[in-house]
């Protein structure tokens, strides 16, 4: 993935590909981080399913998330295709339940 | 390092009637913490809210910032709070 353009291609099918997906750092056994660590447990808590992409192990997708969608940290959360933000964000929207809402929503055919 | 003032400095000086409380609670230069009011974040969501307050600090969020753990307040909900 050297061109740029290939990154960016590679992280839309990422996020379309499943319903929840969370970039992070490390894993969701071995977060690598503290905030990418409370972002796991809030979508655990929330008893989703979710996938993981560790931007520790692709520099090219670590820093290309930050542009896909004008984000500079890490972790970054995406439902459905859509950027929905980072941990501050997602604490908030789980605190008012709306995190749980997101995640149960069916996916649009 | 960075100083929880010149984040302060930044962020106020970029948005509209706006207060940003700022610490440095590990007090190691790095890992900051943000409370922000400002009346740019009436009618925006929460992730344009935070991109605004990333905006106004640039750089610095890429570099020597290592972590700002940020909770943004339109004026109503501050004084609701």
């Amino acid at each position: 993935m050297s061109e740029e353009h290939n990154v960016q291609d590679f992280i839309k099918d990422l996020v379309t590909g499943s319903k929840v997906v969370l970039f992070m750092k490390g894993n969701k056994f071995f977060p690598q981080c503290g905030f990418s660590a409370r972002a796991i447990q809030l979508l655990q808590s929330c008893g989703t399913e979710f996938e993981t992409f560790d931007v520790l192990s692709d520099v090219d997708v670590r820093q290309g998330i930050k542009e896909y969608s004008n984000w500079p940290t890490i972790p970054q959360l995406y439902i459905g295709g859509e950027f929905v933000g980072g941990s501050d964000i997602m604490m908030e929207l789980y605190q008012s339940g709306e995190l749980a809402t997101l995640v149960s929503t069916p996916a649009p055919e | 390092m960075f100083r929880a003032d010149a984040i302060k400095d930044l962020i106020e000086s970029a948005l509209p009637a706006c207060t940003a409380l700022v610490y440095d609670d590990a007090n190691d230069g790095e890992h900051f913490r943000a409370e922000v009011v400002s009346s740019a974040f009436d009618g925006v969501n929460l992730v344009k809210q935070h991109q605004l307050v990333y905006a106004a600090l640039g750089d610095h969020m890429r570099s020597d910032i290592h972590a700002l753990q940020l909770k943004t307040y339109t004026p109503t909900r501050w004084e609701q709070r």
